[in-house]
């Protein structure tokens, strides 16, 4: 027989970065388990509608799990992790149990300050991408596969770092308002391939500066950020981003 | 300059200061051993180390270690509570995996640097202090022997130093894997195998710290003769 809940919501309303902010709360009735936890809040919006009053502002996009825009802090852990590897919009409302009460929080940091209610602005993860996460070499015309020659392993591992969908959940996990696991999947993702190698030192000292620039905290190695990331990225890219930036500034 | 300015190098320095503040801790319980095997054997060590040129140098050095680890503590501590914001969350969960030494290495920290003061006030200013200025105290400034036995036949300041040993195995439990780590001397591998090694090594010393602690406080006269 299908699980159909009721819960009590708590969700968090704030107008701008310099509102103070409150919660609201409300009896959510009969939601069955296979609604996920982004159509309950749709269905919460059209409650509010109906009644003539403010929907509920929070981000989203593909409700996949491959976009990095659904946030939402739910009951004390970005993406309401209740599983491994799973966003927001990938969680249901069966992993929750009648007469729950249910907490919803932006993510909070410095570095991410508050659009509206729950939609936090992530642009300084854009613009640490811009500082270095590409490659500027000319790559010409397709080359055949085997041109270049890369370990299954590397390339595996390489992949595993490009999972990073930048949803910011280490950020708003970490007690520091760090951006280290996020700034080393990136720079992970391309030290590790060859082409991606010819401008690794380069990188990693630019994506750090703009990183501490934008006023991102330091990591003290908590591992809270690992224990969140929605695609378990893992603190030993945090350990090749160390390496690639105490040898590039060595070699100065 | 890299080292200061930039988050890594701050926490290089960190990392590079703590390490050898444990190379230190680790030559500091082993010379203690030697007091539970033989008093005159104790005094020698004090007496070798007492003012000469080279421990004055040593302990210049730790000092300059130790001012350098507290002043970056302070400021990258400062830094992470300004990135981290005003607004706290109402709920939160701690997950499995994050240890409760890594985020109360601060309060560990000020722990630590309070039974530093007691021990430095115990110790130190008894005795090279003393025998650096001319200080006439209770016993002969390189009698270490004596003080150890004096110190721990107060049950309350043994029982001071274990709660400060205590704080300090936490503090260190997370410092050892953590100061690797920020060197990048670690990864998917060697992460476990350092968590193991720093957690032996760490609980070595402070058990060595503990034992000479416990067995001059429950029994001063047996402690150092052993032999």
């Amino acid at each position: 027989m299908e699980k159909i809940i009721s819960f009590t919501l708590k969700y968090w309303k704030q107008n701008g970065p310099k509102d103070k902010g409150h919660f609201e709360q409300r009896e959510m009735k009969d939601i069955t388990g296979d609604t996920s936890f982004l159509e309950m809040l749709d269905i919460l919006n059209e409650q509010l509608i109906e009644e003539g009053k403010e929907p509920f502002v929070f981000d989203h996009d593909c409700r996949e799990g491959i976009c990095g825009m659904c946030s939402l802090y739910i009951n004390g852990t970005p993406h309401g992790k209740t599983e491994q590897g799973a966003t927001t919009c990938q969680l249901y409302m069966r992993r929750f149990n009648d007469g729950d009460v249910i907490t919803v929080e932006p993510w909070r940091s410095a570095a991410f300050p508050v659009i509206k209610d729950c939609m936090v602005d992530r642009t300084a993860f854009d613009k640490i991408i811009q500082a270095g996460g590409y490659t500027s070499i000319r790559t010409g015309q397709a080359q055949d596969a085997n041109a270049i020659l890369i370990p299954k392993t590397d390339a595996d591992e390489a992949m595993d770092c490009a999972t990073c969908i930048g949803c910011g959940a280490c950020v708003a996990a970490c007690k520091n308002g760090s951006a280290m696991l996020f700034v080393s999947s990136k720079v992970s993702q391309l030290a590790l391939l060859p082409q991606g190698r010819v401008e690794a030192a380069k990188r990693a000292k630019a994506m750090v500066a703009k990183m501490d620039e934008l006023g991102f905290g330091n990591c003290t190695n908590t591992r809270a950020c690992e224990a969140v990331c929605p695609k378990n990225e893992t603190i030993a890219n945090v350990a090749r981003l160390n390496r690639e930036f105490i040898s590039a500034k060595l070699a100065d | 300059m890299w080292l200061i300015n930039s988050s890594i190098g701050k926490k290089v320095l960190m990392s590079v200061t703590g390490m050898a503040l444990i190379l230190f801790l680790t030559f500091h319980a082993c010379m203690n051993v030697v007091a539970l095997i033989d008093g005159d054997a104790y005094n020698m060590v004090c007496e070798f180390l007492g003012t000469n040129w080279y421990a004055l140098v040593g302990t210049a050095a730790l000092a300059a270690l130790a001012v350098v680890h507290i002043l970056y503590a302070v400021i990258l501590t400062l830094e992470n509570r300004k990135a981290r914001g005003n607004n706290r969350y109402a709920v939160t969960a701690k997950p499995e995996k994050v240890e409760w030494a890594s985020q109360n290495m601060f309060v560990l920290g000020v722990i630590v640097i309070l039974g530093l003061f007691l021990h430095l006030y115990n110790f130190w200013f008894n005795m090279m202090f003393a025998e650096l200025v001319g200080m006439e105290g209770m016993f002969a400034p390189t009698d270490g022997y004596a003080f150890i036995q004096q110190t721990f036949s107060c049950p309350v300041t043994a029982v001071l130093y274990l709660i400060w040993l205590a704080a300090l195995w936490f503090h260190l439990s997370h410092g050892f894997w953590s100061s690797l780590q920020t060197l990048g001397l670690s990864g998917k591998t060697w992460f476990c195998r350092w968590k193991l090694i720093g957690i032996i090594w760490v609980s070595v010393v402070i058990i060595l710290f503990a034992v000479v602690v416990l067995a001059f406080a429950l029994c001063p006269d047996c402690a150092g003769s052993y032999c």
